[in-house]
């Protein structure tokens, strides 16, 4: 670890330094089986999702070719996981709908991550009114009420996915805005941003060497926090209705089991693929991100 | 009987990096009544065995030895009779005052706590009792209900004094207690420290790295370096005449203003305390020692009678081992 | 006022304050430091020494006054970039003042890279390592804050400073929150850059015994202003102000004076007492010898600055001035 020579260049040393920050963040994360095992289950879901088109094809979820397929048909050798009230795969509809569901819940979340950092470094970085105007406008989409608001868009705007990733994107944001602001705040005060500037240091040079440093990787911990929030919006959404109509997420199939009556007659294998996984996925993340967040978050690590 | 006996004390605890050895053998006495000091640097041991002494070290911690509190031994209770025994018999003074005390308690409510949990008074008595102690103290009885934010350092260090106080305790052990604080607030809490201590009988154990607060302090003195001691003595003699090479180098640190051999010439010992988990074979003072020779790196040696009740431990002493 | 023909930091009725005027932190102060000079600014919590230094290097806004640095003043904009190389400073806490995510190497090439510093990098940030005592200097390149002790700390911050060529090193309680036993060597090697390098140092600190060390003149400072000056051997040996001599007489390590501990709380810069600003605790008034020597009045009722104008030991004291 300790070289004894003099480096080739200042970069040479700074590339070291990340290099050996990334190896120590590698190995505290293999050394929790959780976060292990979440990124497995994670990695096994979008593996799956890729190789939809090869597991199964989806012409088969067109009306048009299910006319022989039989109803509400149990899970057998020829369908996995059974029919639906159409006669369509439900696996095959499970493999296409979480293409969806991961589509829409990283998407939502790198809107909702980039609007909300935006802001957060912004108001910290300019304080004065800037920081105010932007406290402001963070309050007043803190205050909107989700649901009305996502059930207004989704009637005003055509009706798809990317209205939903609007939707979560535009209702999320605050909070890591906020977030992300104090984060800005708090570094802003250390004293080795005093001995910067003693140094002679402008204020960019302060955000790109000391603050942005201190902030990214709690802006990496809480985007990989708020993937499982916006899977589950995205099937909160399609529940009740308001998702595309023309491509069916695990949400969407909750709803149409619900519509057809498969929860009421006993047709578990309708509902119970999609709800499961959306628990496990969900579930997934979580456990690699809080795994993450531990490690990169300055305030839980006891230097 | 001595209110506090050391005896052997070694406290090893246990960290993710394997077992650190902060205290190794120590044998301390204070009798009733006696102010005794202890000075040593940061990773000496001596913060540990302030914690060691009312059996607050952290769990897992191996502590082998005997502390004997009125010949009892500590680790030998019951947990009833170390909580009995805990604040009743002996009292800590914490350093940094503003960790010490809970932020969102009030003052007065704080040090009511600490009574009501030792006594069977009513709540009206104890507040009137807290008042007092305050008084002692030199903080107006009032303050009781201020925050710790709302105090000055110097209030709130005798805030912790008064806390201290609250159960009558035969023992003081004050670790650190003016470190942060401005020469004059010092010099008064020292003052309220001696006077209190004449006043009540109390015994008084004085932990700190400032070996000239202590000479003024105290009767006797313990200089610590690495979890030993390496020279005891009475505090004059110690201060006047070091015995071991490291009391002499921290007797140094702080010049006597006026004394011509310190004007512009700051003297102080090359490299730094030794971390604990990796002490040298050997003496462990002999990387520093401008007199090491060369048994110093493979032999340790042990506190070696120096004079009157006096000891040091060093190659260096002429006398038998104690 | 002392007038130098060349001050490295000339200060002139310097006036700082918070709270929109409510709190004076530094209350009129003039102060001229010369070339390779080390100057001790002592006082107690909230007296504005730091508050001062702070204002030298323009982290502080002046209400009133000015500060001129080798002659150019010390104002906002383009000029404070370049007073930030020749002015450096040394905070009292190393482990707080350097990022933990940055390797010593950079802690020490950051000043480096923002005033542009001529020459090959590594072996500047190298060289000034080794000129702060840490050798070998490749050791402690890639090592990180948390690696490294207290004292190495301080050297490397001293070295981060001392690679810039400053004129004039301001010094925050360098050594408070190190062992006592390193004290010493980082006072030496502050002392030595006097030596080598001619540069100055104002050292704030409320350890006396530091400007017996290194200084070679001692101001005193007591709520926002400079009651006495002067050279450290006159200050500390014979000191004029009663706050001084209260001051000295309960350090631990003096000898031959008797205590005089002064009674209450280190005083608040939002209330300023009227007339002479220390006259609430000064032992002359409590006693009643101010009163019957005549000056009581003047005390309580007349604020007064350092005296004499010209000389080198000055006290801002009505019972010094009356004799």
């Amino acid at each position: 670890m300790t070289d004894v020579h003099i480096p080739r260049s200042g970069r040479a040393v700074a590339w070291d330094r990340r290099r050996a920050s990334l190896a120590s963040v590698w190995h505290s994360l293999r050394n929790d089986r959780l976060a292990l095992l979440g990124l497995i289950v994670l990695l096994l879901f979008t593996l799956l999702a890729f190789a939809a088109p090869l597991l199964s094809d989806k012409s088969s979820l067109s009306a048009a070719n299910t006319g022989d397929n039989p109803v509400w048909s149990p899970p057998s050798w020829e369908f996995l996981f059974g029919t639906d009230h159409l006669g369509h795969s439900v696996a095959a509809q499970f493999l296409w709908g979480s293409r969806i569901s991961l589509f829409v819940g990283l998407m939502a979340t790198l809107l909702q991550v980039g609007i909300g950092s935006l802001v957060g470094l912004t108001a910290g970085f300019f304080g004065g009114w800037v920081d105010a105007v932007l406290m402001r406008l963070t309050d007043w989409f803190l205050v909107i009420p989700f649901l009305p608001l996502a059930i207004v868009l989704a009637a005003v705007l055509q009706r798809g996915l990317w209205t939903i990733i609007l939707v979560i994107g535009v209702t999320s944001w605050p909070s890591t805005a906020r977030l992300l602001r104090a984060q800005v705040l708090t570094a802003r005060q250390r004293l080795y941003v005093d001995r910067a500037r003693s140094l002679g240091a402008g204020r960019i040079h302060v955000m790109r060497r000391h603050v942005l440093p201190n902030v990214t990787p709690l802006i990496l911990a809480s985007t990989t926090l708020a993937v499982p929030i916006s899977i589950l919006t995205e099937t909160t959404l399609s529940f009740l209705g308001l998702g595309d109509p023309t491509a069916t997420s695990w949400g969407g199939m909750l709803n149409a089991a619900k519509d057809n009556s498969a929860i009421s007659g006993g047709r578990w294998w309708a509902y119970m693929p999609p709800g499961l996984g959306i628990v496990f996925v969900v579930l997934a993340v979580t456990l690699f991100g809080r795994a993450l967040e531990e490690i990169l978050d300055p305030r839980l690590r006891e230097r | 009987m001595s209110v506090l006996e050391l005896q052997d004390l070694c406290v090893t605890y246990r960290t993710d990096g394997g077992p650190v050895p902060a205290v190794r053998g120590v044998n301390l006495t204070v009798e009733a009544g006696q102010t005794v000091g202890l000075a040593g640097e940061s990773g000496c041991g001596k913060s540990t065995i302030a914690s060691a002494v009312l059996r607050l070290l952290p769990r897992g911690t191996e502590v082998s030895g005997k502390v004997l509190l009125d010949g009892e031994d500590v680790y030998a209770m019951t947990p009833g009779r170390l909580r009995a025994v805990r604040w009743t018999s002996a009292a800590i003074v914490f350093q940094g005052a503003l960790q010490s005390l809970n932020p969102v308690r009030r003052v007065g409510q704080q040090i009511e706590e600490a009574v009501l949990l030792h006594s069977t008074q009513s709540q009206a008595a104890a507040r009137v009792l807290v008042g007092e102690l305050l008084e002692r103290v030199g903080i107006p009885a009032a303050r009781a209900d201020h925050y710790p934010h709302e105090l000055s350092g110097g209030q709130r260090q005798r805030v912790l004094i008064a806390l201290a106080l609250a159960c009558g305790p035969k023992l003081l052990i004050a670790d650190e207690p003016t470190t942060a604080l401005d020469v004059m607030v010092q010099a008064q809490v020292l003052a309220l420290l001696e006077e209190l201590q004449r006043e009540e009988g109390m015994a008084l154990l004085f932990i700190t790295h400032d070996l000239s607060v202590l000479t003024h302090a105290c009767q006797r003195l313990a200089v610590m370096y690495a979890g030993r001691i390496v020279e005891e003595g009475s505090s004059k003699e110690v201060f006047a005449d070091p015995q071991h090479p490291y009391s002499r180098a921290l007797a140094a640190a702080f010049p006597t203003i006026g004394d011509p051999i310190s004007r512009m010439n700051p003297t102080g010992l090359a490299g730094d305390p030794p971390d604990p988990s990796a002490l040298p074979s050997g003496c462990p003072f002999a990387p520093r020692c401008a007199v090491a020779v060369a048994e110093c790196s493979t032999l340790d040696v042990a506190l070696r009678h120096a004079g009157v009740g006096r000891s040091a431990a060093c190659i260096h002493v002429d006398g038998p081992d104690v | 006022m002392v007038l130098m023909s060349d001050p490295v930091v000339s200060l002139t009725n310097v006036q700082v304050q918070f709270g929109g005027g409510r709190i004076r932190a530094v209350d009129t102060v003039s102060l001229e430091v010369a070339r390779g000079e080390v100057v001790a600014l002592v006082g107690e919590s909230g007296c504005g020494k730091t508050t001062l230094i702070r204002s030298i290097i323009g982290l502080e806004p002046l209400a009133h006054g000015s500060i001129t640095v080798e002659g150019k003043p010390v104002g906002m904009g383009r000029g404070l970039r370049a007073l930030r190389q020749r002015v450096q400073m040394i905070f009292q806490d190393p482990s707080g003042a350097l990022n933990p995510r940055h390797s010593i190497y950079e802690a020490v090439a950051e000043g480096l890279r923002i005033h542009k510093v001529k020459g090959h990098e590594p072996t500047l940030v190298a060289e000034a390592l080794a000129a702060a005592g840490l050798r070998p200097a490749e050791r402690y390149l890639r090592r990180f804050p948390h690696e490294l002790s207290g004292g190495q700390r301080q050297r490397v911050l001293i070295a981060a400073a001392m690679a810039l060529q400053p004129t004039l090193l301001l010094a925050d309680e360098p050594v408070a929150s190190l062992d006592a036993s390193i004290r010493g060597e980082i006072l030496a090697l502050m002392r030595s850059f006097v030596d080598t390098h001619g540069v100055s140092i104002i050292a704030v600190t409320h350890d006396l015994g530091l400007a017996w060390n290194i200084a070679d003149r001692v101001a005193v400072m007591y709520l926002g202003r400079i009651v006495e000056v002067g050279p450290t051997e006159d200050v500390l040996r014979a000191p004029k102000h009663p706050y001084t001599q209260a001051l000295l007489s309960v350090v631990p390590e003096i000898e031959g004076m008797e205590q005089q501990i002064l009674v209450g709380e280190t005083p608040d810069p939002s209330r300023v007492p009227a007339g002479c600003r220390f006259h609430p605790r000064c032992p002359l008034v409590a006693s009643g010898e101010a009163d019957r020597r005549g000056f009581g009045d003047k005390c309580r009722g007349v604020d007064l600055e350092l005296e004499p104008e010209v000389g080198s030991h000055q006290v801002a004291c009505h019972a010094v001035a009356n004799g």
